[in-house]
This record gives structure tokens, C-alpha cells and sequence, in this order.
């Protein structure tokens, strides 16, 4: 089966708000899958629907081939945003509450964590009570939770805040690694950095609607929009003249730290390249040429703010 | 393998079995109960009041001669004025009785006392002075023997209450049912608004330290707050249990001490007490109806704390909306005094069927004697109100864990219950 996990037409509404508007997505078994959108898109309420916490006024989860039910649980592992641990518990017994939560005998639960304790490199830990963990350590232990029953799905939300540049390293080296041993991953986030290094497919929601989905190399094909960044040497005014006819915009640009002038242009038709490598080379000595493909930032926040102006509407209200 | 409600209750219970504070305040509650009213007694025992002298100046020439010393307060007639005897430093008291003491008692007597006059030495002096004047007054009829007619003729009642039952007449009291009444209102009163609230907070807690949404993750949010009531429930049983058998072994010990005591006088109301509490069917009845009453309750109003702790996020917010526990439980402790006063009332029927005030009435009942059928319907009507509003309160807790921020009305926490 192609998806792990789909939910269509998923309708949420609460007291004069509406939290999920028709919204659907499809997770591809074995991938890591990002939920984007700004805050208060709706996207922790569809990732509660797939965690059936609360059910949905209409429209269906399906996981792994049938609807989503509550025994089905014990296969996902949600890592919350807003996330806590028992203060006054010891981590080591904690956590093996969590995982027995999930299903594991206590005695699976004890060597599975151990081991992680070990991984993580936290098992001096083991006795220590929860307050007295740093934030970073708190997050690792709750790492450890999500992962431990070995769920096919795993949802984490924002799994990087509040982390340094080496712990978020090694957790993306860990969720990857999680990947290649079958397992299926939403990965929600603000951070559009991270989703271009992890994310295999996205869906990015906006004002409770599913403003754009697929494939992230297809999704910044799409936005590309032939428009390519140029380093020369030569006469910008014999640049332009010789480029104009092929492109539908030219913007010159200033002199980079080489000493190379630069322009960006967009051309008219994808098969106007060629044509238009040899009108630059007939006038100016080229130094460099490459494609622009957006990045994830700029792919968010032009979906975002294009969404906002077809529906009309105001910068989203922080919630 | 366990469910997870029952890893949920386990986790509630021992978390809260284990610490100390559980442990101290289990043990030291009784400790200070016995405290409280040993105190007293001990109090008395060890303060003899220290020996006083009393100058008497008798202008009757009648009452000097009839005040009796004691082995604190000795009394002794002197001439000196008043004046040169307050000088004196070495009387502690002076006692002035004026010429017209027998026809005009409380205008010719005064007390001069340096300090304040210990209540002993007060209450001394003053049955003192009323014997002798009552003395002198009963010779004025000149009639020999009266003082023993009078001693004759008085009365001290005395007699034993039996409860007509259907098998066997027993013995009751009804001081013991009224203070066993009362005794275990005040218990489950305080049990449920200390355990409800303990509920609640603990609901607040996991809610704003987050940890909530990784349980939930896990969990029905609706198991995780049956487990949570069940479990500090059963801390709440386990507390009972303890002092119960500590009781049992005090009383195991002192109900023999009391029942051996000399005879001479026995109170028959004492006596009736002690038979209906060595009676182990009427304690066994009162106990097993009690604990269903007291679970019942407590399952009852905790789902309502439970529901009130999931709509607010800090402890502030929830004491008005707790209200709608706290009232009708202050309400009906109120209204089961007035059940104690008259447990056989068309009003304590009623009140001991409106599942928010059953339990408190029918603790105040239960020892006066309850028949079955109306022990039954209450139970029957406070165990479906208790699914009934677990239900409904599984519902707005469901909503509610999840609402961070402004605290909500109301009407607004009544619609969550409309929402899927």
C-alpha cells in the first residue's frame, strides 16, 4: 500500500471558528512528511484528529488500509509542541510508564529504554527526578517516549525548538535513521530549513484550508519559475539588449564580492535557455550561471500570503 | 498485560501512597486528634491548682463557721478591716460577707482575689457559700431532717433506649447515634472537598505543565480521568482503612477498659453505646453502607472538580467555577445538621435522595437506623447520577484540556459538551 496514513475531507469546527476546512492529505508509507503552516493554521488540530484525541464533524482518517481506531494508537508516537513531563517522577520509572501506556510489558519497556538511555547518552539520568533535568534533557526524554514502542507512524511537532545545534543533530539523525527502518514520519514545523533537509513530501496549511501539496523537489520545480541568477564581466546595457527578447524580466543587479557584475532573469519559455546562453556569451564573458529554485522560506511565505490575498482576507491574528 | 486505565490508577495511586507528606499526615491526623481531646483531661490533671488562703470577714457572725477547707483553699475568719488585710500580702483572697447575707445573698458578698482567681478556687469558694447559706436557710424552717428529704426527693434520670426491630429488640443511644453521626458527616465532608480538590489540581497541574499531551497521546483523555478520580479514590480508601484499623485497635483496647470500669453508677446510655458498637452487624452495616455512600459521593462531585480542573489553567481561575462543587457540598453539610436533629423527616428523605446532598444525609441517618429500600433508592439514584455526570463531564473534560488562555463561561463550558 502506497499510503501509510490518509485523511480526507477533514471538516473541525468549534465555537465560531473553524479549525480544519475540507482539509486532506495523503502520507506516503516510509517518508518523512512535513505539515507546514503558520500558526494557528489548524495544523496541531489535524495532528490530534490522526492521534484520536478528538474526532472530526466529518470526514475520515484511514491508517494502514482501515479507518483510524482507537488501538491503532499503540502504533503512532506523537511528540507534542507544547510538551511536559511529571515533575516529582523519577525519569527512568516515568518513562517506563509512558511506554507501558503504549502497550510494552514493563520488562520490554525497561531494556528498550535503557538502551536508548545509553544512545542518547542521558542514563546517568535514570534515577534523577524530572526537575531537575535541564530543557534539552527533559526533550530528550521525551524523545525516547515517543520513539520507544517503535510506532509505524511518528508525529513530531516542532521536535527542534528549544534544542542546540548539536542535540537538534543528533535527534535529525535519529528520526532519519527511524525513516530507513520503515517507519513513517509527520514532522510539523515552522522551520523551513529543516524541512528541505528531512521532509520527502509536505502539505502546507493555511487559514484551515491545504493551500499546497507534494513532493518538496516538485513543489520548488513548480515555484522556480525559470528564473536563473547570472556573473559576468561586460557591459550591462549590451547584457540587457542581447538578453531582453528571451526573457520576461531583467533585473540588474550590483557587483558581487568577485567583481563580477550581476543580473537576475526570468525567461520566457523553459526551451528559451539555450537560445538565450548564446545571446549572453555573444555579449558579455560569462562567469557563472545557475537556476534559482526558491527556497522552502520563500515557497511558505509566497503560498501563504498568495492564499491570503485570493480569499481575501488579513495577515492571520496570532492565536 | 494491563490496561491502560489500570496503569493510569496505579500510577495515580502509588505516586501518591509513597510520598511522605501521605504518610506523615495519615499517621499524624489521628496523633492529633487523640491530641485534641486528651489534651484537656491532661491539662486538668496536671494543673492542681496551687493552695490559697482565704481571709473570711464575716459581719453575719453565720457563714465563717460552715466553709469547709479543701486541700487547696483553706479559710480563716480574721477581724482586721479590709484596708490593712489588702495590705496584708498574706492572704490571696478576701472574702467580705456583709450582716444581711442570708436574706440578701448576692448584694452582701463580694470576693477580693489577688490576680485572677483560678476557675477551681472561683467555683470552690461559691459552693461553698451556697451550701452554708441553703444550710442556714432550711434550719430557719425548723424542721428536723429536711436536708435528707430534699436529698430524698431529687431525681437523676437515667434509662435505656431500645429500637424496635423486626428480628431483636436492641440496645441503642441515641448521644452515640447523634456523635457517630456527626463524626463521619464531618469525615466525608472533609474527604470530599480535600480528595475532589486534590482531583482537580492535579488535573490543572498536568495541564499546565504540559505532560497532558503526551499522556493523551497515549490514552483516552476520558480514561485518564476515570483513572485519575479512581486512583486518588482509592488513596482516600486506603487513608480510611489505616485509621479505621487504627480505631479498631484503640477501641479494641478501650471499649473493655470503659465496660470493666466500677460499676457504681453505670450510665445505661453509656452502656447502650458500648453494646450497639460491640454489636458487629450494626457496625458492619453502618461501615459497608458508609464506604458505598462515601464512594458514591466522592465519585460524584470529583467528576465535577475533574471537569472544572480540565476548563481553567491555574488554580486561581477554578475556585469560582469549583464553586459548582464546593456550594451544594457546604449546602448539604448544612442541611444534614438539620437531618441530625430529626432523622426520620419527610425533609432528611428528600435530601437523601438529591444525589448532591444524598451522602451527607444519609451518613447523618445511617446510625439512627435507615430501612433498606430507602438506603437502596438513594444508592440506586447517587450511583446513576454519578454515571450521568461522568459522562457529561468526560465531555467538557475532553474539551477542556485542550483550551489554554481565557477562562471560560459557563455557557461556553456547557457547549463542549456538544462538541464530537
Amino acid at each position: 500500500m502506497e499510503y501509510l496514513l490518509t485523511a480526507s475531507n477533514i471538516v473541525k469546527e468549534y465555537t465560531g471558528h473553524r479549525a480544519l476546512d475540507d482539509v486532506s492529505i495523503a502520507v506516503p508509507r516510509g517518508k518523512v512528511y512535513g505539515l507546514l503552516g503558520p500558526n494557528g493554521a489548524g495544523k496541531t488540530t489535524l495532528i490530534r484528529i490522526i492521534n484520536h484525541i478528538t474526532a472530526p464533524d466529518s470526514g475520515e482518517v484511514i491508517f494502514d488500509g482501515h479507518r483510524l481506531c482507537q488501538d491503532d494508537i499503540a502504533r503512532i508516537g506523537y511528540l507534542p509542541e507544547e510538551r511536559g513531563l511529571y515533575k516529582k517522577m523519577k525519569v527512568g520509572e516515568q518513562a517506563i510508564f509512558f511506554a507501558r501506556l503504549k502497550g510494552l510489558s514493563r520488562r520490554d519497556a525497561e531494556a528498550a529504554l535503557r538502551q536508548w538511555f545509553e544512545r542518547l547518552d542521558i542514563s546517568q539520568w535514570w534515577d534523577k527526578k524530572v526537575e531537575e533535568l535541564s530543557k534539552g534533557m527533559a526533550q530528550k526524554v521525551q524523545f525516547i517516549i515517543t520513539v520507544l514502542h517503535r510506532p509505524d507512524l511518528l508525529i513530531f511537532d516542532e521536535p527542534f525548538s528549544g534544542f542546540d545545534p548539536i542535540n537538534a543533530g543528533i535527534l535529525k539523525r535519529e528520526i532519519l535513521k527511524l525513516r530507513d527502518e520503515g517507519a513513517t514520519v509527520i514532522f510539523s514545523t515552522h522551520n523551513m530549513g529543516s524541512v528541505e533537509e528531512l521532509c520527502d513530501e509536505i502539505s502546507l496549511i493555511n487559514r484551515s484550508q491545504n493551500i499546497l501539496s507534494g513532493k518538496v523537489s516538485d513543489i520548488r520545480e513548480r515555484f522556480a519559475d525559470n528564473r536563473y541568477a547570472l556573473a559576468y564581466l561586460g557591459d550591462p546595457a549590451g547584457l540587457e539588449a542581447a538578453a531582453a527578447p528571451l526573457c520576461s524580466s531583467f533585473e540588474a543587479g550590483s557587483i558581487n564580492n568577485d567583481g563580477f557584475a550581476t543580473a537576475t532573469v526570468t525567461l520566457k519559455a523553459p526551451d528559451a535557455l539555450r537560445p538565450f546562453i548564446s545571446a549572453v556569451n555573444e555579449a558579455v564573458t560569462i562567469n557563472s550561471f545557475r537556476r534559482l529554485i526558491p527556497s522552502m522560506d520563500e515557497i511558505f511565505v509566497s503560498a501563504v500570503e498568495a492564499s491570503n490575498q485570493a480569499r481575501g482576507l488579513q495577515p492571520v491574528p496570532e492565536v | 498485560m494491563k490496561s491502560a486505565l489500570q496503569i493510569i490508577i496505579s500510577r495515580e495511586y502509588l505516586e501518591r501512597v509513597k510520598r511522605k507528606s501521605f504518610i506523615i499526615s495519615t499517621l499524624l491526623v489521628p496523633f492529633f486528634m487523640i491530641l485534641i481531646m486528651v489534651a484537656p483531661a491532661a491539662i486538668m490533671v496536671f494543673n492542681t491548682p496551687e493552695s490559697k488562703h482565704v481571709a473570711v470577714i464575716d459581719d453575719s457572725g453565720l457563714v465563717a463557721q460552715r466553709l469547709h477547707d479543701s486541700d487547696e483553699i483553706t479559710f480563716r475568719a480574721v477581724d482586721q478591716p479590709l484596708d490593712s488585710l489588702r495590705a496584708d500580702e498574706s492572704a490571696d483572697a478576701i472574702l467580705v460577707i456583709g450582716a444581711k447575707v442570708i436574706e440578701n445573698p448576692n448584694a452582701s458578698i463580694t470576693l477580693y482575689h489577688r490576680g485572677a482567681p483560678a476557675m477551681v478556687t472561683d467555683q470552690y469558694i461559691n459552693s461553698q457559700l451556697t451550701d452554708a447559706i441553703e444550710d442556714i436557710r432550711l434550719e430557719a424552717y425548723d424542721i428536723s431532717n429536711l436536708r435528707q428529704i430534699l436529698d430524698e426527693v431529687k431525681v437523676d434520670l437515667r434509662y435505656p433506649t431500645i429500637r424496635i426491630d423486626q428480628d431483636e429488640d436492641t440496645a441503642t443511644s441515641s448521644m452515640l447515634s447523634y456523635f457517630l453521626s456527626l463524626a463521619m458527616d464531618m469525615l466525608l465532608y472533609s474527604f470530599i472537598l480535600i480528595y475532589g480538590q486534590m482531583v482537580m489540581t492535579s488535573i490543572i497541574e498536568e495541564k499546565s505543565n504540559r505532560v497532558l499531551e503526551i499522556v493523551v497521546s497515549s490514552v483516552k483523555p476520558t480514561s485518564l480521568m476515570l483513572g485519575k478520580i479512581v486512583g486518588i479514590g482509592m488513596v482516600a480508601v486506603t487513608q480510611i482503612l489505616i485509621w479505621a484499623v487504627l480505631l479498631g485497635a484503640c477501641s479494641a483496647w478501650l471499649v473493655p477498659l470503659i465496660a470493666s470500669m466500677p460499676g457504681e453508677g453505670a450510665d445505661p446510655e453509656l452502656i447502650g453505646a458500648l453494646g450497639q458498637l460491640s454489636d458487629p452487624g450494626f457496625i458492619l452495616s453502618l461501615l459497608g453502607y458508609a464506604i458505598l455512600f462515601f464512594i458514591g459521593g466522592y465519585l460524584f462531585y470529583s467528576s465535577i472538580f475533574a471537569a472544572v480542573g480540565s476548563a481553567v489553567d491555574n488554580i486561581q481561575d477554578a475556585s469560582q467555577l469549583a464553586s459548582v462543587a464546593t456550594l451544594p457540598i457546604i449546602v448539604s453539610i448544612i442541611a444534614s445538621m438539620s437531618v441530625l436533629q430529626n432523622p426520620g423527616s419527610t425533609l432528611a428523605f428528600w435530601l437523601s435522595v438529591i444525589p448532591f446532598t444524598s451522602p451527607c444525609a444519609m451518613m447523618s441517618r445511617l446510625p439512627f437506623g435507615v430501612p433498606v429500600g430507602e438506603i437502596l433508592l438513594s444508592l440506586a439514584v447517587l450511583y446513576a447520577s454519578f454515571l450521568g455526570m461522568i459522562w457529561v463531564c468526560a465531555k467538557i473534560y475532553r474539551v477542556g484540556i485542550f483550551m489554554y488562555g481565557k477562562k471560560p463561561t459557563f455557557t461556553e463550558i456547557l457547549r463542549w459538551t456538544r462538541y464530537k
